[in-house]
């Protein structure tokens, strides 16, 4: 039995009967309520200055990600060198948040940013499946962090989850963020997904929360359904009544399948109208993506040149 | 059924939509516009009769096609010319199926005797066959092997520009949009099409047609609207190769160069045509070609005085 942090719902995971009637008794969610309320808001109009700013809101969130069996050092060096300057072109373009890499090249990618205030993300504990031994697991993050990993993007063990073992996965995810130290920000994925219906990626929010997870994170990019607006608005409402009731406030990070500014800033808008501008900062949000950055420079070109610009003019990854 | 509840019953009036992708949107911005019949006496006089309602496009919607006919190239360019050939003769055989269609279509927007149409009609349907004969044939009349000075084999292909933006021509509504459109997808390239734009009924049932001859959607994109306002963004996009200004009048021409310049697109000038059903030649399919030459070294010669 562990302890997370010391807030008002710690004595909620005293136990595996007082976690799982917790989260069992969490509000069901509407799922058409839910939905409905995620497209309204993708239906703003953001023009102007207004989408000049969202944009390079949008590009300072970017997690820029290669997860590939194929990758090489080569690779994530020149992936480092798009996230300190994603348009040679401008300098004015700001840098994105961190790349994100498995953790045997968390090494090269922190050569790569060295010097520029992008962060090193590494994916451990088993990604994508997490089907591994705890111990595994462990060691996967304490050499990602060793490595120089400033943020650890850890998944949970969806089979207990669904299982209905709250508390092992709570267990490993309290024994991950002991793992990161104060070294590394904690992400965890719940590979929404995965997890069927809105009341398990509701009850999933408040378990990762619980444990002491600094980011929450909706998918891997791995399966057939990733970030939704839907899912991302399921879970800030997560995040925001977790701070109304306990002061901490936690990170957002959709990730797989958002490829255009478009959806980018329909995600932005569902942040700001659900829990405000103090998420509006890549330290509490960030988008999990490869191909958005290039669009989002591509829209950014449009409004600094009026011309429609193509990917002959952003770099191919 | 008795003749009174015939004569009751109420025609089906048809929305005319875009062809982009592949699909049929309606504009993105909603708008629309009325076409009218084309007939020379009342027209004069102000008495055109309404035709139908056709999609006003943004610029938008010549982005989303510029995006569909980028994404449907490399299947195009790829496929061989032969396959190309079947398919664009595919095309003409649906044509042939819906001619009545046409017929009525043309001789509405161009203010034609049925005959006459039908005289259009046909030679539009011909033009399609033509250009699906040259599919495989382009490349043996502009490519082949070049006499060089050295012991290299030197060999040309012609190799599709990329996604070409198409204005139709402004009064041969359906004739004239086949003539400029076919050569340029018969090689490879993809195609944006402004329709023409008192006239764009024919070409946007075109659309529905190409859309049932295994033409991959994106190789062709049908936009209706005003003709300089679609075309300039079109003209300025980065990632679109080039240009016919078949439909521009010289002062919009003299613009939309300048603006294509930016990333060095090939530029069509428009060229006065009295008769699009004289027989073309192939500078239109010429045009939109870029030639690749390859040297290859022949080795020492043996023996034989080949290497082979």
């Amino acid at each position: 039995m562990s302890t997370a942090a010391p807030h008002a719902l710690a004595d909620v995971t005293a136990s595996d009967s007082t976690l799982r009637r917790f989260l069992h008794g969490l509000p069901g969610v509407d799922a058409v309520g839910l939905e409905a309320r995620a497209a309204s808001l993708g239906t703003r109009s953001i023009k102007t200055t207004a989408k000049a700013y969202a944009i390079d809101l949008a590009i300072s969130m970017v997690d820029l990600t290669t997860l590939e069996g194929a990758d090489t050092p080569g690779k994530v060096r020149a992936l480092g060198a798009k996230a300190v300057r994603p348009d040679p072109t401008d300098r004015t373009a700001p840098a994105t948040a961190a790349v994100c890499v498995y953790p045997d090249m968390v090494a090269t990618a922190k050569a790569a940013v060295a010097g520029s205030p992008v962060k090193v993300a590494s994916v451990a504990t088993a990604f994508p499946a997490g089907r591994a031994p705890l111990a595994v697991k462990l060691a996967d993050v304490r050499e990602a962090v060793a490595a120089g990993a400033d943020e650890i993007d850890m998944v949970i063990d969806r089979g207990a989850f669904l299982a209905g073992d709250y508390l092992k996965v709570h267990d490993e995810i309290v024994a991950v963020k002991e793992a990161c130290g104060t070294a590394a920000r904690l992400k965890v994925i719940f590979e929404t997904g995965e997890l069927s219906t809105y009341d398990n990626i509701r009850r999933a929010s408040w378990l990762g929360m619980l444990a002491g997870a600094d980011f929450i994170k909706t998918s891997t990019g791995k399966v057939a359904v990733n970030a939704t607006p839907a899912n991302t608005l399921l879970m800030l409402e997560a995040v925001r009544d977790f701070r109304a009731q306990t002061g901490v406030q936690i990170g957002v990070k959709p990730a797989g399948g958002i490829r255009t500014t478009k959806d980018a800033i329909k995600f932005l808008v569902v942040v700001n109208e659900t829990v405000g501008e103090d998420w509006l900062d890549n330290h509490w949000f960030r988008f999990g993506a490869s191909s958005l950055l290039n669009d989002l420079l591509m829209q950014r070109q449009k409004l600094a040149t009026g011309r429609y610009s193509g990917p002959d003019y952003v770099t191919v990854d | 059924m008795s003749d009174k509840s015939e004569q009751q019953r109420l025609s089906v009036f048809k929305t005319y939509k875009l062809y982009v992708g592949g699909k049929f949107p309606r504009s993105e911005s909603g708008r629309v516009y009325e076409v009218t019949t084309r007939t020379s006496a009342a027209g004069a006089a102000g008495k055109d009769k309404w035709l139908a309602n056709a999609p006003l496009s943004s610029r938008k919607d010549a982005r989303d096609a510029v995006v569909a006919a980028r994404k449907a190239f490399g299947g195009w360019s790829g496929a061989t010319a032969y396959n190309r050939g079947q398919i664009l003769y595919r095309v003409a055989e649906m044509l042939e199926g819906r001619k009545s269609q046409f017929v009525h279509e043309v001789a509405d927007a161009e203010g034609l005797s049925k005959s006459k149409a039908a005289a259009q009609v046909e030679a539009t349907i011909d033009r399609w066959v033509w250009y699906a004969g040259w599919t495989d044939k382009i490349a043996q009349v502009v490519g082949g092997p070049n006499p060089v000075a050295g012991p290299y084999f030197n060999i040309s292909s012609p190799e599709p520009t990329g996604v070409v933006a198409v204005l139709a021509p402004q009064e041969s509504s359906f004739l004239g949009l086949v003539s400029v459109l076919a050569p340029v997808i018969a090689t490879g390239n993809t195609a944006v099409v402004i329709a023409s734009e008192r006239s764009p009924l024919p070409a946007l049932s075109l659309g529905e047609v190409l859309a049932t001859s295994d033409v991959p959607g994106g190789v062709v994109n049908v936009l209706s609207g005003r003709t300089a306002e679609i075309a300039a963004p079109l003209a300025a996009h980065q990632d679109v190769n080039a240009i016919d200004l078949a439909g521009a009048d010289d002062v919009l021409a003299k613009e939309l160069e300048i603006a294509a310049a930016d990333n060095l697109k090939r530029v069509l000038r428009p060229q006065p045509v009295d008769d699009w059903s004289a027989m073309p030649g192939t500078d239109r399919m010429t045009a939109f070609l870029e030639t690749k030459t390859v040297w290859h070294p022949t080795g020492s010669l043996g023996a034989s005085g080949s290497s082979y």
